[in-house]
Protein backbone atom coordinates (compact mmCIF):
# COMPACT_ATOMS: atom_id res chain seq x y z
CA UNK A 1 0.00 0.00 0.00
CA UNK A 2 3.15 2.62 0.91
CA UNK A 3 4.29 1.48 -1.94
CA UNK A 4 1.59 2.75 -4.43
CA UNK A 5 0.85 5.69 -2.68
CA UNK A 6 5.10 6.56 -3.14
CA UNK A 7 4.63 5.48 -6.64
CA UNK A 8 1.91 8.06 -7.44
CA UNK A 9 3.77 11.17 -5.62
CA UNK A 10 6.05 10.49 -7.95
CA UNK A 11 3.80 10.09 -10.72
CA UNK A 12 2.61 13.78 -9.35
CA UNK A 13 5.77 15.32 -9.17
CA UNK A 14 6.88 13.71 -12.86
CA UNK A 15 3.54 15.52 -14.05
CA UNK A 16 4.57 18.74 -12.57
CA UNK A 17 7.77 18.07 -14.11
CA UNK A 18 6.51 17.85 -17.36
CA UNK A 19 4.18 21.54 -17.24
CA UNK A 20 7.85 23.29 -16.25
CA UNK A 21 9.07 21.40 -19.19
CA UNK A 22 6.98 22.77 -21.69
CA UNK A 23 7.12 26.25 -20.03
CA UNK A 24 10.35 26.39 -20.53
CA UNK A 25 9.82 26.13 -24.23
CA UNK A 26 8.06 29.39 -23.91
CA UNK A 27 11.39 31.07 -24.24
CA UNK A 28 14.61 29.96 -26.16
CA UNK A 29 16.98 30.74 -23.34
CA UNK A 30 15.14 28.38 -20.69
CA UNK A 31 14.34 25.77 -23.50
CA UNK A 32 17.35 23.28 -23.15
CA UNK A 33 16.46 23.44 -19.47
CA UNK A 34 12.92 22.92 -20.12
CA UNK A 35 13.62 19.51 -22.08
CA UNK A 36 15.82 18.38 -19.42
CA UNK A 37 13.26 19.09 -16.80
CA UNK A 38 10.83 17.07 -19.11
CA UNK A 39 13.54 13.84 -19.08
CA UNK A 40 14.42 14.29 -15.76
CA UNK A 41 9.94 13.87 -15.22
CA UNK A 42 10.26 10.94 -17.24
CA UNK A 43 13.03 9.06 -15.57
CA UNK A 44 11.34 9.39 -12.04
CA UNK A 45 8.43 7.94 -13.67
CA UNK A 46 10.12 4.95 -15.40
CA UNK A 47 12.30 4.04 -12.20
CA UNK A 48 9.00 4.45 -9.79
CA UNK A 49 7.76 1.47 -12.17
CA UNK A 50 10.13 -0.64 -12.03
CA UNK A 51 9.11 -0.46 -8.02
CA UNK A 52 5.74 -1.10 -8.51
CA UNK A 53 4.99 -4.49 -7.32
CA UNK A 54 3.37 -6.04 -10.10
CA UNK A 55 6.64 -4.42 -12.00
CA UNK A 56 9.24 -5.70 -9.56
CA UNK A 57 7.55 -9.09 -8.56
CA UNK A 58 7.38 -10.29 -12.30
CA UNK A 59 10.33 -12.03 -11.92
CA UNK A 60 13.56 -12.40 -13.98
CA UNK A 61 11.88 -12.75 -17.16
CA UNK A 62 9.29 -9.84 -16.78
CA UNK A 63 12.50 -7.25 -15.95
CA UNK A 64 14.34 -8.79 -18.40
CA UNK A 65 11.74 -8.46 -21.11
CA UNK A 66 11.10 -5.09 -19.75
CA UNK A 67 15.15 -4.17 -19.84
CA UNK A 68 15.13 -5.70 -23.47
CA UNK A 69 12.02 -3.53 -24.57
CA UNK A 70 14.15 -0.06 -22.91
CA UNK A 71 17.26 -1.06 -24.09
CA UNK A 72 16.02 -1.92 -28.18
CA UNK A 73 14.19 1.37 -28.10
CA UNK A 74 16.48 3.46 -26.58
CA UNK A 75 18.85 2.50 -29.01
CA UNK A 76 16.58 2.98 -32.39
CA UNK A 77 15.87 6.28 -30.87
CA UNK A 78 18.97 7.45 -29.82
CA UNK A 79 19.83 6.72 -33.08
CA UNK A 80 17.04 8.60 -35.16
CA UNK A 81 18.34 11.64 -32.98
CA UNK A 82 21.71 11.51 -33.42
CA UNK A 83 21.09 11.33 -37.31
CA UNK A 84 18.25 13.08 -38.92
CA UNK A 85 19.34 15.81 -41.22
CA UNK A 86 17.26 18.99 -39.68
CA UNK A 87 15.80 19.34 -43.04
CA UNK A 88 13.94 16.20 -42.24
CA UNK A 89 12.37 16.98 -38.93
CA UNK A 90 8.97 16.73 -40.05
CA UNK A 91 9.54 13.11 -41.17
CA UNK A 92 11.23 12.79 -37.83
CA UNK A 93 8.03 13.98 -36.09
CA UNK A 94 5.81 11.94 -38.30
CA UNK A 95 7.56 8.65 -36.87
CA UNK A 96 7.39 9.46 -33.19
CA UNK A 97 3.45 10.61 -34.27
CA UNK A 98 2.63 7.43 -35.51
CA UNK A 99 4.87 5.61 -32.35
CA UNK A 100 2.89 7.26 -29.79
CA UNK A 101 -0.55 5.89 -31.69
CA UNK A 102 0.76 2.39 -32.17
CA UNK A 103 2.06 2.59 -27.99
CA UNK A 104 -1.14 3.07 -27.47
CA UNK A 105 -3.41 1.01 -29.18
CA UNK A 106 -0.79 -1.71 -28.08
CA UNK A 107 -1.02 -1.35 -24.10
CA UNK A 108 -4.86 -0.74 -24.81
CA UNK A 109 -4.64 -4.23 -26.45
CA UNK A 110 -2.10 -5.90 -23.89
CA UNK A 111 -4.98 -4.88 -21.04
CA UNK A 112 -7.84 -6.01 -22.87
CA UNK A 113 -6.21 -9.81 -23.58
CA UNK A 114 -4.26 -10.18 -20.13
CA UNK A 115 -7.54 -8.66 -17.71
CA UNK A 116 -10.83 -8.45 -16.98
CA UNK A 117 -12.01 -5.21 -17.62
CA UNK A 118 -14.69 -2.95 -16.13
CA UNK A 119 -17.35 -1.17 -18.29
CA UNK A 120 -15.37 2.29 -18.06
CA UNK A 121 -11.76 0.86 -18.75
CA UNK A 122 -13.39 -1.06 -21.90
CA UNK A 123 -14.75 2.40 -23.17
CA UNK A 124 -11.01 3.80 -22.91
CA UNK A 125 -9.91 0.79 -24.88
CA UNK A 126 -12.00 0.71 -27.30
CA UNK A 127 -11.13 4.70 -27.63
CA UNK A 128 -7.44 3.87 -27.38
CA UNK A 129 -7.93 1.67 -30.19
CA UNK A 130 -9.78 3.84 -32.70
CA UNK A 131 -7.20 6.97 -31.87
CA UNK A 132 -4.31 5.17 -31.57
CA UNK A 133 -4.39 3.26 -35.19
CA UNK A 134 -5.73 5.82 -36.45
CA UNK A 135 -2.79 8.02 -35.56
CA UNK A 136 -0.38 5.17 -36.19
CA UNK A 137 -1.42 4.73 -40.06
CA UNK A 138 -2.12 8.57 -40.42
CA UNK A 139 1.17 9.29 -39.51
CA UNK A 140 3.21 6.50 -41.61
CA UNK A 141 1.23 8.00 -44.54
CA UNK A 142 1.90 11.69 -43.72
CA UNK A 143 5.54 10.12 -43.75
CA UNK A 144 5.54 9.01 -46.53
CA UNK A 145 4.40 11.61 -48.65
CA UNK A 146 6.59 14.09 -46.76
CA UNK A 147 9.69 11.72 -47.65
CA UNK A 148 7.99 11.30 -51.17
CA UNK A 149 8.49 7.53 -51.39
CA UNK A 150 5.13 5.60 -52.56
CA UNK A 151 2.40 8.24 -52.48
CA UNK A 152 1.91 11.99 -54.50
CA UNK A 153 2.60 15.21 -53.04
CA UNK A 154 -0.95 16.39 -54.09
CA UNK A 155 -4.43 15.11 -52.20
CA UNK A 156 -5.22 11.57 -53.12
CA UNK A 157 -9.38 11.88 -53.10
CA UNK A 158 -11.77 9.96 -54.77
CA UNK A 159 -15.96 10.13 -55.34
CA UNK A 160 -17.38 9.04 -51.95
CA UNK A 161 -14.15 9.08 -50.02
CA UNK A 162 -16.09 11.79 -47.22
CA UNK A 163 -18.89 9.48 -47.14
CA UNK A 164 -16.42 6.13 -47.13
CA UNK A 165 -14.76 7.82 -44.07
CA UNK A 166 -17.75 8.66 -41.91
CA UNK A 167 -19.62 4.71 -42.86
CA UNK A 168 -16.18 3.33 -41.26
CA UNK A 169 -15.98 5.15 -38.54
CA UNK A 170 -19.30 4.39 -37.84
CA UNK A 171 -18.75 0.86 -37.89
CA UNK A 172 -15.55 1.18 -35.99
CA UNK A 173 -17.55 2.76 -33.26
CA UNK A 174 -20.44 -0.58 -33.77
CA UNK A 175 -17.20 -2.82 -33.05
CA UNK A 176 -16.51 -0.54 -29.65
CA UNK A 177 -20.13 -1.29 -28.42
CA UNK A 178 -19.76 -4.88 -29.62
CA UNK A 179 -16.83 -4.89 -27.36
CA UNK A 180 -18.09 -3.57 -24.33
CA UNK A 181 -21.46 -5.76 -24.54
CA UNK A 182 -19.27 -8.86 -25.01
CA UNK A 183 -15.87 -8.44 -23.82
CA UNK A 184 -15.02 -12.34 -24.48
CA UNK A 185 -13.89 -12.25 -27.87
CA UNK A 186 -10.55 -10.40 -28.85
CA UNK A 187 -12.21 -10.11 -32.51
CA UNK A 188 -13.58 -7.05 -31.77
CA UNK A 189 -10.70 -4.98 -30.39
CA UNK A 190 -9.24 -6.68 -33.78
CA UNK A 191 -11.76 -5.44 -35.70
CA UNK A 192 -11.03 -1.97 -34.30
CA UNK A 193 -7.64 -1.85 -34.88
CA UNK A 194 -8.31 -2.89 -38.67
CA UNK A 195 -11.06 -0.05 -39.33
CA UNK A 196 -8.93 1.97 -37.78
CA UNK A 197 -5.67 1.44 -39.03
CA UNK A 198 -7.95 1.68 -42.88
CA UNK A 199 -9.39 5.18 -41.52
CA UNK A 200 -6.09 6.44 -41.03
CA UNK A 201 -5.08 6.13 -44.56
CA UNK A 202 -8.00 7.23 -46.16
CA UNK A 203 -7.93 10.71 -44.08
CA UNK A 204 -4.45 11.50 -43.98
CA UNK A 205 -4.01 10.67 -48.16
CA UNK A 206 -6.33 13.31 -48.99
CA UNK A 207 -4.27 15.86 -47.53
CA UNK A 208 -1.73 17.47 -49.78
CA UNK A 209 2.72 18.11 -49.16
CA UNK A 210 2.25 22.00 -48.23
CA UNK A 211 -0.64 21.17 -45.98
CA UNK A 212 1.25 18.92 -44.00
CA UNK A 213 2.07 21.37 -41.32
CA UNK A 214 -1.91 21.01 -40.36
CA UNK A 215 -1.58 17.24 -40.84
CA UNK A 216 1.09 17.25 -38.53
CA UNK A 217 0.28 18.81 -35.54
CA UNK A 218 -2.99 17.45 -35.76
CA UNK A 219 -1.74 14.19 -35.54
CA UNK A 220 0.69 15.26 -32.89
CA UNK A 221 -2.75 16.48 -30.83
CA UNK A 222 -3.99 12.72 -31.54
CA UNK A 223 -1.13 10.87 -30.29
CA UNK A 224 -1.53 13.16 -26.59
CA UNK A 225 -5.15 11.73 -26.60
CA UNK A 226 -4.61 8.38 -27.50
CA UNK A 227 -2.02 8.44 -24.07
CA UNK A 228 -4.77 9.84 -22.51
CA UNK A 229 -7.32 7.60 -23.20
CA UNK A 230 -4.61 4.60 -22.27
CA UNK A 231 -4.87 6.54 -19.05
CA UNK A 232 -8.15 5.96 -18.62
CA UNK A 233 -7.39 2.50 -19.81
CA UNK A 234 -5.16 2.22 -16.52
CA UNK A 235 -6.70 4.76 -13.98
CA UNK A 236 -3.36 6.06 -14.13
CA UNK A 237 -3.11 10.18 -13.72
CA UNK A 238 0.23 10.69 -15.26
CA UNK A 239 -0.94 9.57 -18.57
CA UNK A 240 -3.55 11.55 -18.46
CA UNK A 241 -2.13 14.70 -17.78
CA UNK A 242 0.62 14.07 -20.36
CA UNK A 243 -1.62 13.15 -23.07
CA UNK A 244 -3.96 15.89 -22.50
CA UNK A 245 -1.00 18.35 -22.56
CA UNK A 246 0.30 16.86 -25.74
CA UNK A 247 -3.63 16.90 -27.01
CA UNK A 248 -3.44 20.44 -26.35
CA UNK A 249 -0.59 21.00 -27.74
CA UNK A 250 -1.44 19.69 -30.74
CA UNK A 251 -4.92 21.47 -30.94
CA UNK A 252 -3.43 24.96 -30.64
CA UNK A 253 -0.67 24.46 -33.09
CA UNK A 254 -3.14 22.81 -35.89
CA UNK A 255 -5.65 26.25 -35.11
CA UNK A 256 -2.81 28.50 -35.86
CA UNK A 257 -1.65 26.48 -38.83
CA UNK A 258 -5.73 26.95 -40.15
CA UNK A 259 -5.44 30.63 -39.37
CA UNK A 260 -2.20 31.02 -41.33
CA UNK A 261 -3.59 29.84 -44.47
CA UNK A 262 -6.84 31.32 -43.84
CA UNK A 263 -8.75 27.81 -44.13
CA UNK A 264 -10.84 25.93 -41.89
CA UNK A 265 -10.07 22.25 -40.65
CA UNK A 266 -12.41 20.64 -42.62
CA UNK A 267 -11.24 22.26 -45.71
CA UNK A 268 -7.76 21.37 -45.05
CA UNK A 269 -8.83 17.90 -44.17
CA UNK A 270 -10.79 17.37 -47.54
CA UNK A 271 -7.75 18.24 -49.76
CA UNK A 272 -10.48 20.66 -50.56
CA UNK A 273 -8.16 23.31 -52.50
CA UNK A 274 -7.22 20.89 -55.05
CA UNK A 275 -10.86 21.51 -55.62
CA UNK A 276 -10.94 24.99 -56.53
CA UNK A 277 -8.71 24.97 -60.04
CA UNK A 278 -12.00 26.25 -61.59
CA UNK A 279 -11.17 29.40 -60.72
CA UNK A 280 -7.65 29.12 -61.80
CA UNK A 281 -6.48 32.26 -63.63
CA UNK A 282 -4.18 32.00 -67.07
CA UNK A 283 -0.85 31.70 -65.68
CA UNK A 284 0.31 33.55 -69.12
CA UNK A 285 -2.21 36.48 -68.75
CA UNK A 286 0.04 37.55 -65.73
CA UNK A 287 3.34 37.13 -66.32
CA UNK A 288 3.54 37.31 -69.87
CA UNK A 289 6.31 40.22 -71.21
CA UNK A 290 6.52 41.12 -67.78
CA UNK A 291 8.74 38.97 -66.14
CA UNK A 292 12.64 40.46 -65.67
CA UNK A 293 14.93 37.85 -65.21
CA UNK A 294 18.24 38.66 -63.45
CA UNK A 295 21.58 37.55 -62.74
CA UNK A 296 23.79 37.33 -59.75
CA UNK A 297 26.25 40.23 -60.44
CA UNK A 298 22.96 42.35 -61.14
CA UNK A 299 21.45 41.66 -57.99
CA UNK A 300 25.28 42.26 -56.02
CA UNK A 301 24.88 46.06 -57.67
CA UNK A 302 21.80 46.43 -55.94
CA UNK A 303 22.61 45.19 -52.62
CA UNK A 304 25.79 47.36 -52.79
CA UNK A 305 23.61 50.13 -52.29
CA UNK A 306 21.06 48.22 -49.61
CA UNK A 307 20.38 49.08 -46.17
CA UNK A 308 17.71 46.61 -44.86
CA UNK A 309 17.51 43.82 -46.41
CA UNK A 310 14.84 40.76 -45.40
CA UNK A 311 15.21 37.55 -46.23
CA UNK A 312 11.87 35.40 -47.07
CA UNK A 313 12.94 31.54 -46.70
CA UNK A 314 10.29 28.64 -48.08
CA UNK A 315 10.43 24.98 -48.68
CA UNK A 316 12.86 25.69 -51.85
CA UNK A 317 15.37 26.45 -48.64
CA UNK A 318 15.14 23.45 -47.11
CA UNK A 319 14.56 21.00 -50.14
CA UNK A 320 17.97 22.31 -51.57
CA UNK A 321 19.44 22.65 -47.65
CA UNK A 322 20.74 25.89 -48.79
CA UNK A 323 20.23 27.61 -45.05
CA UNK A 324 23.97 27.63 -44.65
CA UNK A 325 25.16 28.65 -47.98
CA UNK A 326 22.72 31.67 -46.92
CA UNK A 327 23.69 32.34 -43.50
CA UNK A 328 27.16 33.03 -44.97
CA UNK A 329 25.86 35.37 -47.72
CA UNK A 330 23.84 37.25 -44.64
CA UNK A 331 26.93 37.79 -42.56
CA UNK A 332 28.50 39.36 -45.58
CA UNK A 333 26.34 41.59 -45.79
CA UNK A 334 26.15 42.57 -42.30
CA UNK A 335 30.14 43.10 -42.46
CA UNK A 336 29.20 45.77 -45.03
CA UNK A 337 26.66 47.55 -42.46
CA UNK A 338 23.54 45.77 -44.16
CA UNK A 339 20.88 45.14 -41.84
CA UNK A 340 19.37 41.71 -41.99
CA UNK A 341 16.13 40.28 -40.77
CA UNK A 342 14.45 37.57 -41.67
CA UNK A 343 10.59 36.63 -42.44
CA UNK A 344 8.64 33.65 -41.46
CA UNK A 345 5.23 32.49 -42.07
CA UNK A 346 3.65 30.15 -40.05
CA UNK A 347 3.39 27.65 -43.00
CA UNK A 348 6.70 28.20 -44.67
CA UNK A 349 7.78 24.81 -44.82
CA UNK A 350 6.35 21.60 -44.03
CA UNK A 351 5.81 21.67 -40.55
CA UNK A 352 5.01 24.29 -37.62
CA UNK A 353 8.79 26.24 -36.38
CA UNK A 354 10.70 24.06 -39.96
CA UNK A 355 12.19 27.58 -40.99
CA UNK A 356 13.19 28.91 -37.34
CA UNK A 357 15.30 25.05 -36.65
CA UNK A 358 16.87 25.65 -40.38
CA UNK A 359 18.18 28.86 -40.18
CA UNK A 360 18.91 27.99 -36.30
CA UNK A 361 21.10 25.65 -37.66
CA UNK A 362 22.74 27.46 -39.49
CA UNK A 363 23.81 29.49 -37.08
CA UNK A 364 21.23 32.28 -37.49
CA UNK A 365 20.91 34.69 -34.63
CA UNK A 366 17.31 33.52 -33.21
CA UNK A 367 16.79 37.60 -32.60
CA UNK A 368 16.57 37.80 -36.60
CA UNK A 369 13.60 35.46 -37.04
CA UNK A 370 10.97 37.62 -37.01
CA UNK A 371 7.41 36.24 -36.50
CA UNK A 372 5.00 37.03 -39.81
CA UNK A 373 3.20 40.79 -37.58
CA UNK A 374 5.97 41.57 -36.45
CA UNK A 375 8.19 42.14 -39.89
CA UNK A 376 4.91 42.80 -42.58
CA UNK A 377 4.81 46.82 -40.90
CA UNK A 378 8.60 47.06 -42.10
CA UNK A 379 8.74 46.09 -46.00
CA UNK A 380 7.37 49.65 -46.47
CA UNK A 381 11.37 50.86 -45.03
CA UNK A 382 12.89 47.46 -46.80
CA UNK A 383 15.41 48.18 -49.42
CA UNK A 384 15.36 44.46 -50.62
CA UNK A 385 13.58 41.40 -50.05
CA UNK A 386 15.14 37.99 -50.99
CA UNK A 387 12.40 35.46 -51.27
CA UNK A 388 14.00 32.01 -51.24
CA UNK A 389 11.90 28.60 -52.65
CA UNK A 390 8.63 30.45 -51.17
CA UNK A 391 5.51 31.01 -53.35
CA UNK A 392 1.98 31.34 -52.09
CA UNK A 393 2.84 32.85 -48.82
CA UNK A 394 3.61 36.16 -51.15
CA UNK A 395 1.27 36.08 -53.45
CA UNK A 396 -0.65 39.90 -53.31
CA UNK A 397 -3.91 38.18 -54.50
CA UNK A 398 -4.43 37.00 -51.21
CA UNK A 399 -4.59 40.29 -50.02
CA UNK A 400 -6.44 42.19 -53.32
CA UNK A 401 -7.98 39.41 -55.36
CA UNK A 402 -10.90 38.40 -53.57
CA UNK A 403 -11.56 35.58 -56.06
CA UNK A 404 -8.24 33.84 -55.41
CA UNK A 405 -8.60 30.87 -54.21
CA UNK A 406 -5.68 31.92 -51.65
CA UNK A 407 -8.38 35.14 -51.13
CA UNK A 408 -7.80 36.30 -47.74
CA UNK A 409 -4.28 34.27 -46.45
CA UNK A 410 -2.29 36.30 -44.31
CA UNK A 411 0.96 37.12 -46.68
CA UNK A 412 4.27 38.43 -46.11
CA UNK A 413 4.26 42.29 -47.37
CA UNK A 414 7.33 41.60 -49.74
CA UNK A 415 6.02 43.37 -52.65
CA UNK A 416 5.68 46.82 -50.54
CA UNK A 417 9.86 47.04 -50.28
CA UNK A 418 11.96 48.98 -52.95
CA UNK A 419 12.61 45.72 -54.80
CA UNK A 420 12.00 41.99 -54.43
CA UNK A 421 14.33 39.35 -55.88
CA UNK A 422 12.83 35.96 -56.50
CA UNK A 423 14.85 33.01 -56.34
CA UNK A 424 13.39 30.26 -57.54
CA UNK A 425 13.57 27.28 -60.26
CA UNK A 426 11.03 28.03 -62.59
CA UNK A 427 7.37 30.19 -62.82
CA UNK A 428 5.90 26.85 -61.84
CA UNK A 429 2.86 27.39 -59.43
CA UNK A 430 3.10 26.96 -55.85
CA UNK A 431 0.38 24.46 -54.16
CA UNK A 432 -2.38 26.34 -54.25
CA UNK A 433 -1.85 25.84 -58.28
CA UNK A 434 -2.10 29.63 -59.13
CA UNK A 435 -0.16 32.35 -60.80
CA UNK A 436 1.75 34.36 -58.50
CA UNK A 437 1.62 38.55 -60.04
CA UNK A 438 4.45 39.30 -57.03
CA UNK A 439 7.00 37.40 -59.84
CA UNK A 440 5.51 39.98 -62.87
CA UNK A 441 5.51 43.18 -60.75
CA UNK A 442 7.59 46.54 -61.03
CA UNK A 443 9.75 45.89 -58.63
CA UNK A 444 10.28 42.09 -58.49
CA UNK A 445 13.12 40.35 -60.34
CA UNK A 446 13.14 36.95 -60.79
CA UNK A 447 16.65 35.10 -60.00
CA UNK A 448 16.11 31.46 -61.89
CA UNK A 449 18.04 28.53 -60.39
CA UNK A 450 18.37 26.27 -57.17
CA UNK A 451 18.15 28.30 -54.18
CA UNK A 452 21.86 26.77 -52.84
CA UNK A 453 23.64 27.30 -56.49
CA UNK A 454 21.90 31.01 -56.71
CA UNK A 455 22.91 32.12 -53.05
CA UNK A 456 26.78 30.77 -53.63
CA UNK A 457 26.37 32.45 -56.90
CA UNK A 458 25.44 35.77 -55.39
CA UNK A 459 27.50 35.59 -52.56
CA UNK A 460 30.50 35.34 -54.92
CA UNK A 461 29.13 38.19 -56.99
CA UNK A 462 28.77 40.17 -54.28
CA UNK A 463 32.71 39.38 -52.75
CA UNK A 464 33.65 40.31 -56.31
CA UNK A 465 31.53 43.83 -56.06
CA UNK A 466 33.95 45.49 -53.27
CA UNK B 1 -18.75 5.05 -12.79
CA UNK B 2 -17.30 7.09 -9.41
CA UNK B 3 -13.92 6.00 -10.71
CA UNK B 4 -14.36 8.05 -13.29
CA UNK B 5 -15.22 11.00 -12.50
CA UNK B 6 -11.84 11.92 -10.50
CA UNK B 7 -9.84 10.91 -13.50
CA UNK B 8 -12.05 13.29 -16.24
CA UNK B 9 -11.64 15.60 -13.99
CA UNK B 10 -7.87 15.69 -14.34
CA UNK B 11 -8.07 15.75 -17.91
CA UNK B 12 -9.94 18.62 -18.17
CA UNK B 13 -7.82 20.67 -15.99
CA UNK B 14 -4.82 19.21 -17.44
CA UNK B 15 -6.31 20.11 -20.85
CA UNK B 16 -6.81 23.88 -19.72
CA UNK B 17 -3.12 23.88 -17.94
CA UNK B 18 -2.07 23.10 -21.08
CA UNK B 19 -3.92 25.74 -23.42
CA UNK B 20 -2.72 28.25 -20.79
CA UNK B 21 1.45 27.37 -21.10
CA UNK B 22 0.99 26.36 -24.94
CA UNK B 23 -0.11 29.35 -26.25
CA UNK B 24 2.50 30.91 -24.92
CA UNK B 25 5.31 29.28 -26.91
CA UNK B 26 6.16 31.14 -29.33
CA UNK B 27 5.86 30.14 -33.12
CA UNK B 28 10.20 29.90 -32.86
CA UNK B 29 9.80 27.14 -30.84
CA UNK B 30 7.21 24.84 -33.04
CA UNK B 31 9.03 22.67 -34.21
CA UNK B 32 10.93 21.79 -30.76
CA UNK B 33 7.55 21.54 -29.43
CA UNK B 34 6.24 18.99 -31.36
CA UNK B 35 9.15 16.60 -30.71
CA UNK B 36 9.29 17.48 -26.82
CA UNK B 37 5.88 16.67 -26.99
CA UNK B 38 6.28 13.80 -28.81
CA UNK B 39 9.14 12.54 -25.90
CA UNK B 40 6.45 13.41 -22.84
CA UNK B 41 3.56 11.59 -24.72
CA UNK B 42 6.04 8.34 -24.79
CA UNK B 43 4.82 8.47 -21.26
CA UNK B 44 3.01 5.70 -22.08
CA UNK B 45 5.64 3.51 -21.69
CA UNK B 46 4.75 3.07 -18.12
CA UNK B 47 1.69 1.11 -19.53
CA UNK B 48 3.74 -0.96 -21.95
CA UNK B 49 6.04 -1.98 -18.62
CA UNK B 50 3.08 -3.00 -16.72
CA UNK B 51 2.13 -5.28 -19.41
CA UNK B 52 5.30 -6.63 -20.43
CA UNK B 53 5.38 -7.84 -16.79
CA UNK B 54 2.01 -10.08 -17.38
CA UNK B 55 2.22 -13.55 -17.05
CA UNK B 56 -0.25 -13.83 -20.51
CA UNK B 57 1.98 -14.40 -23.22
CA UNK B 58 -0.10 -12.62 -25.55
CA UNK B 59 -0.25 -9.42 -22.97
CA UNK B 60 3.75 -9.87 -22.71
CA UNK B 61 4.37 -9.62 -26.65
CA UNK B 62 2.13 -6.42 -26.88
CA UNK B 63 3.14 -4.82 -24.18
CA UNK B 64 7.28 -5.42 -25.23
CA UNK B 65 6.16 -4.11 -28.85
CA UNK B 66 4.97 -0.79 -27.17
CA UNK B 67 7.84 -0.63 -24.80
CA UNK B 68 9.56 -0.75 -28.09
CA UNK B 69 7.63 2.26 -29.85
CA UNK B 70 7.10 4.80 -26.41
CA UNK B 71 10.88 4.46 -25.48
CA UNK B 72 11.74 5.09 -29.37
CA UNK B 73 9.56 8.42 -28.38
CA UNK B 74 10.52 9.43 -24.99
CA UNK B 75 14.49 8.98 -26.14
CA UNK B 76 14.54 9.82 -29.76
CA UNK B 77 12.42 12.66 -28.77
CA UNK B 78 14.41 14.47 -25.64
CA UNK B 79 17.27 14.04 -27.99
CA UNK B 80 16.20 15.30 -31.16
CA UNK B 81 14.58 18.20 -28.86
CA UNK B 82 17.66 19.01 -26.90
CA UNK B 83 19.63 18.85 -30.52
CA UNK B 84 17.75 21.49 -31.61
CA UNK B 85 17.11 23.80 -28.87
CA UNK B 86 21.17 23.79 -28.40
CA UNK B 87 21.14 25.35 -31.81
CA UNK B 88 19.19 28.18 -31.08
CA UNK B 89 21.36 30.96 -29.92
CA UNK B 90 22.17 34.66 -29.04
CA UNK B 91 25.10 36.10 -30.29
CA UNK B 92 26.44 39.30 -29.37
Amino acid sequence: MANTVLIDLIYLAASVLFILGIRGLTHPRTAVRGNLLGAAGMLLAVVATLADNQVFGSGTFGLGVILAGIVLGSAIGATFALKIQMTAMPEMVALLNAFGGGASALVAGAVFVGTTSTTQALIAIAVSGIIGSVTFTGSLVAFDKLRGLLLPDAPVTFPGQQPLNLFLGFIALGCGVWMVIDPSTTNSYIAIVAIGSVLGVLLTISIGGADMPVAIALLNSYSGLAAASTGFVLSNNILIITGSLVGASGIILTRIMCKAMNRSLVNVLVGAIAATNSTKTDADSIYEGRIKSTSAEEVAMLLDTAKRVVIVPGYGLAVSQAQHQLRDLATLLESRGVEIEYAIHPVAGRMPGHMNVLLAEADVDYDKLKEMDTINPTFGQTDISIVIGANDIVNPDARTNPDSPISGMPILDVDKSTSVIVIKRSLSPGFAGIPNPLFAADNTLMLFGDAKKAVLDLATAVKESA
Amino acid sequence: MEAFIPLLTIFMLAVFVGFEIITKVPPLLHTPLMSGSNAISGITMIGAMLSSASSNRVTVILGFAALVLATINVVGGFMVTNRMLSMFRKRD
